[in-house]
């Protein structure tokens, strides 16, 4: 029982942190219907730029952990933001309208580049970093078994809440998030009412890149080592989450990564950790051929 | 009227389609008779499309029946079957409003595709081609003298070897019935033909619609065109948001007062709006 | 809005924007000391990076300006290099079979892998650049046909030849279970899928030691016999050496695996060619311009896509098998999504569907990094650039025009312009 409630407890910070790269995937596929299959390095580049700030700033001797976490995700997200917002206009905007798997290939080839480029120039190694929110809540005791709620996971969960929050106010409140949901109905017509399309898609990437930067910085504090290959698996799963979501329903995507990261901690817990990949994997093949349109997802007529 | 009425071909037997809580067709009967042209028309938004889409498999409808009998008796319950099927044995074929040619391939290769069952077969699906064994030769001959048939009456034989996408509008609308008839239906569903044509062009359509009903394969189209549907059909189906407001002959169903009314947008304005989405 | 910028104020915002780019990235590297993590500066690689894309942007403005005053004919390149294709494709083939004779050892084995791609390459052309499916998992099927004739050789003591069909035939049976669920997906989907299952695969090659003994690997796979003739350091009876009394060599052994990988390429091509004028062929490639259209005409989607994917798969395990004994070892480790991703950079920079371009593509991409050690690092980061570019530049890739499978006259030469792709 308390190995399960520590499960649940670790499933579900796992989980909002693939909630949060989920949101990137499924508001691209929502406005331009495309897997932005880059996403997962921008994951993993938010990772290295939390890395290098927060090493940047011990040696400003800026070592006051609330200043420099804050500093850092606000650095992180800008800097990614910046990547988001290049990796669209220089690999995915020229395409739009050209045939079907151009920007599929486009954005494979991209994920390729940023991978590659990291591992060439940060090197090859696994990057460890100490904890630097130690310690936690100790919930209970039984059968001398601690089931543990670190103060990390408190600061990731609420993190992820604020993020989140400001996210959806961002998308339902303000006028940049009424083009974006405009743009998601029906780009064309959008574009012919005047809003800015571009301009919008661009902006959908840079909020996308943001909220993966965090995700980032959240998996570097929780996990404490990064390297170049993080964003593939990382980047499937996500995916994975918003699939099972149904793809392009925000809400679905966090509740679809809580569902996989549950899975997965659960999975990794009592059959195989080896095997907890193939899991993720499977769940997301069972998702697409099984139940399409996910979770909360919309169910599209075909137009013939 | 006349009296000998030819056996059904089609029979449509309360026919409802539904996407969410929107009924795009309502309980809609009708049948189409073998030998002749039936046409579907109806104001914008009243469910033509939609008819032809459960017609030929590619929506599965939400209830009634769609059955097809063959000349030899041979019947079939279309909205069981699965959409290549429908095509194939029930010998359903379709057009689209916006045509759909395989447009990087030649005009001749479209009309190849179009007899791929029996192609497929005489290369022993595939194994036998590969190796130059069977009767793979003589099927592709027979093919070919049939797409060449086909070049001919749709006057395309110069463009044979030019890329479907290059022809001119009217062209690539006679190219997609010409290869929905190198299936061999019995049933040829056409999606607004003459939608796009200059007169002259949908004069030619019409000499080629007649020619195929002449030849023994019955047509059912939806059209915009009231030249055309006056002019060669033999029976009209009148739709509106859904149902069937009228059905008979060409000069009845211009004097039907439901009609009149449906085309003069006198319906009622609550209903018209919510079925306008539905295209 | 970018237009009314000028060249130079806009090759500045983007200099700007590299900046912000590449000075953490590349201007701050990471390194692992004995108390955590250490930074070092590098302005001067920022500055060279800042500087190029300054002035990589300004050329490329400027010459977008001159070139708008003089309208390209578009295509034109690709038709007048069709006309030439006539010649380089038996020329290539000449050169391929004489080359034993032309070139060193090291050469060969660079002629060997180049050719393993080669056929990879075609073997994934049916699939993606026919019939239009974007399959990310193919090395799985290259990883089945390795696995297979591995294990089936070790098991049975069968030699290379009695194995290849069968490791050819797991695959594409592979391909079948796998397409069978998946093939019913909207094209992004089953890319997405594939890649999870070549994954899968790897993953389960790596753990399931008993079978495949896990990360450590198999070795000692037998090496492929000239009608029963082998190849060894000896002139033994039953060898090539001591059959033909020459002096043993272990040239001998890379002549003969070339020229074995060289028939299973052309076996490759060869099928290729002969479905692409059936219709077989012709459907795959109807089904890649217009699915709605072809479900219409009574063809079953599924199983004509199925077809697609169990040939690709067969000839994807052929090589999986001829790189197994090519190695005499192999493990998880050569299976990975950079492979999948290499073979689609070959078949998506040729051009998809050409069977050409697919040769000079592999030779530049994986003979050109061997050849310029350098680059060798930074191989994977120019596949991806290259990518990108291509897509941008030339969708279609570098021989982007389609010759009809069948024609009544003397057949027109398509360009990509109609070959247009993705209603479905």
């Amino acid at each position: 029982m308390a190995y399960a409630l520590q499960q649940l407890i670790n499933g579900i910070t796992l989980g909002l942190i693939y909630g949060l790269i989920a949101v990137g995937y499924t508001m691209v596929y929502g406005i331009i219907g495309m897997i932005n299959f880059a996403h997962g390095d921008v994951f993993m580049i938010g990772a290295f730029l939390s890395l290098i700030a927060l090493s940047g700033l011990a040696s400003f001797g800026i070592t006051a952990v609330p200043l420099a976490l804050a500093l850092t995700l606000v650095f992180a997200a800008a800097i990614a933001a910046l990547y988001g917002w290049t990796i669209e206009r220089v690999a995915y905007r020229p395409l739009r309208g050209s045939f079907r798997l151009a920007p599929l290939i486009s954005a494979i080839g991209m994920s390729i580049t940023l991978q590659n480029f990291v591992q060439v120039s940060q090197g090859a190694r696994v990057k460890p970093l100490a904890p630097l929110i130690p310690g936690g809540l100790e919930l209970f005791r039984e059968a001398g078994f601690t089931v543990l709620l670190s103060w990390m996971q408190i600061a990731i969960a609420l993190t992820t809440m604020i993020c989140l929050a400001i996210f959806t106010w961002l998308v339902t409140r303000t006028p940049l998030g009424r083009a974006m949901r405009a743009c998601e109905q029906d780009l064309r017509m959008s574009a012919l009412l005047g809003i800015d399309t571009d301009r919008t898609i661009g902006l959908t990437f840079v909020i996308g890149a943001a909220l993966a930067a965090v995700a980032g910085l959240l998996f570097l504090l929780y996990y404490g080592a990064i390297d170049f290959y993080i964003g593939f698996v990382a980047g499937v799963k996500a995916f994975t989450a918003a699939v099972l979501g149904g793809i392009g329903s925000l809400p679905g995507a966090v509740l679809g990564g809580l569902l996989i990261g549950l899975i997965e901690t659960f999975w990794s817990a009592y059959f195989s950790v080896q095997y907890k990949d193939v899991a993720a994997f499977s769940i997301l093949a069972i998702t697409l051929i099984f139940l399409p349109t996910g979770l909360l997802g919309r169910v599209d007529v075909e137009k013939v | 009227m006349n009296p000998p009425a030819p056996a059904p071909l089609l029979e449509v037997v309360d026919l409802t389609m539904r996407f969410g809580g929107l009924k795009a067709i309502d309980q809609l009967s009708f049948v189409a008779r073998r030998g002749e042209i039936t046409a579907v028309i109806g104001p914008n938004g009243a469910g033509k499309t939609t008819a032809f889409n459960c017609i030929t498999g590619f929506y599965r409808p939400s209830s009634g029946a769609l059955r097809l009998t063959h000349a030899d008796g041979r019947a079939f319950q279309l909205e069981r079957l699965p959409g290549h099927r429908i095509a194939r044995r029930a010998g359903v074929a379709r057009t689209f409003q916006n045509i759909r040619l395989f447009a990087g391939m030649t005009v001749l290769e479209n009309l190849l595709v179009a007899q791929h069952a029996p192609l497929m077969a005489a290369t022993g699906f595939g194994v036998l081609g590969v190796l130059g064994l069977g009767g793979y030769a003589a099927a592709e001959r027979r093919a070919i003298a049939k797409a060449r048939a086909w070049l001919e009456r749709i006057d395309l034989m110069a463009r044979a070897d030019a890329p479907a996408g290059a022809l001119p509008y009217g062209a690539q609308r006679r190219l997609e019935i010409a290869r929905a008839m190198c299936t061999d239906p019995v049933l040829l569903c056409l999606d607004e033909p003459a939608a796009g044509l200059n007169p002259r062009e949908s004069e030619e359509l019409n000499t080629l619609l007649l020619r195929i009903r002449d030849d023994g394969c019955s047509l059912l189209l939806i059209e915009h065109d009231m030249g055309v549907v006056m002019r060669i059909s033999d029976h009209i189906i009148v739709l509106d948001h859904g149902r069937k407001i009228s059905d008979g002959t060409p000069a009845e169903v211009r004097a039907d007062p439901h009609v009149i009314a449906a085309y003069l947008g006198e319906g009622d304005e609550g209903i018209e709006q919510e079925t306008e989405s539905v295209a | 809005m970018t237009r009314a910028k000028t060249p130079l104020v806009d090759a500045f915002l983007s200099a700007l924007i590299a900046l912000g780019l590449f000075a953490p990235m590349v201007g701050l590297v990471t390194g692992v000391g004995p108390h955590g993590i250490t930074l070092t500066a590098r302005p001067r690689a920022v500055l060279a990076l800042v500087a190029a894309v300054f002035v990589g942007r300004l050329a490329l403005r400027l010459w977008q300006a001159q070139r708008r005053l003089v309208p390209a004919a578009p295509g034109r390149f690709a038709i007048s290099f069709l006309a030439a294709a006539r010649y380089i494709g038996p020329a290539l083939l000449a050169v391929a079979l004489v080359l034993p004779a032309l070139v060193g050892r090291a050469s060969l084995d660079l002629g060997v892998l180049v050719l393993t791609y080669v056929m990879l390459g075609w073997g994934l052309n049916i699939v993606v650049g026919l019939a239009g499916l974007l399959d990310l998992g193919y090395v799985a099927f290259y990883a089945v046909g390795a696995y297979s004739y591995a294990l089936i050789a070790e098991a049975s003591g069968l030699g290379f030849w009695s194995c290849l069909p069968v490791a050819g035939l797991l695959a594409a049976l592979w391909g079948v279970t796998l397409g069978f669920p998946v093939l019913r997906l909207r094209g992004d989907y089953l890319a997405i899928v594939t890649l999870a299952f070549g994954e899968i695969i790897r993953i389960v090659l790596l753990n399931w030691v008993s079978l495949t003994n896990g990360p450590n690997g198999i070795s000692g796979i037998p090496r492929p016999t000239l009608f029963g003739l082998r190849f060894t350091a000896g002139d033994g009876p039953g060898t090539f050496a001591g059959f033909f009394h020459l002096a043993p060599s272990p040239a001998q052994r890379v002549v003969f695996l070339y020229y074995v990988i060289l028939g299973l390429a052309l076996l490759t091509n060869w099928v290729t060619i002969r479905l692409r004028r059936q219709p077989l062929g012709r459907v795959w490639e109807a089904l890649r311009e217009d699915e709605i259209a072809c479900r219409s005409l009574g063809i079953n989607v599924t199983t004509t896509k199925l077809t697609a994917f169990a040939v690709g798969a067969f000839f994807g395990g052929i090589a999986g098998a001829f790189f197994a004994t090519r190695q005499g070892f192999i493990s998880p480790e050569s299976f990975t999504f950079m492979e999948s991703a290499t073979v689609l950079a070959i078949v998506v920079l040729g051009g998809m569907g050409s069977q050409l371009g697919v040769v000079l593509a592999a030779v530049v991409m994986i003979g050109g990094p061997e050849l310029f050690r350098p680059l060798a690092d930074d191989r994977m980061l120019i596949f991806g650039l290259a990518l990108v570019v291509m897509m941008v530049l030339r969708p279609r890739g570098l021989i982007s025009v389609r010759t009809p499978s069948i024609a009544l006259g003397k057949g027109e030469i398509i360009t990509a312009d109609f070959v247009t792709e993705g209603h479905g």
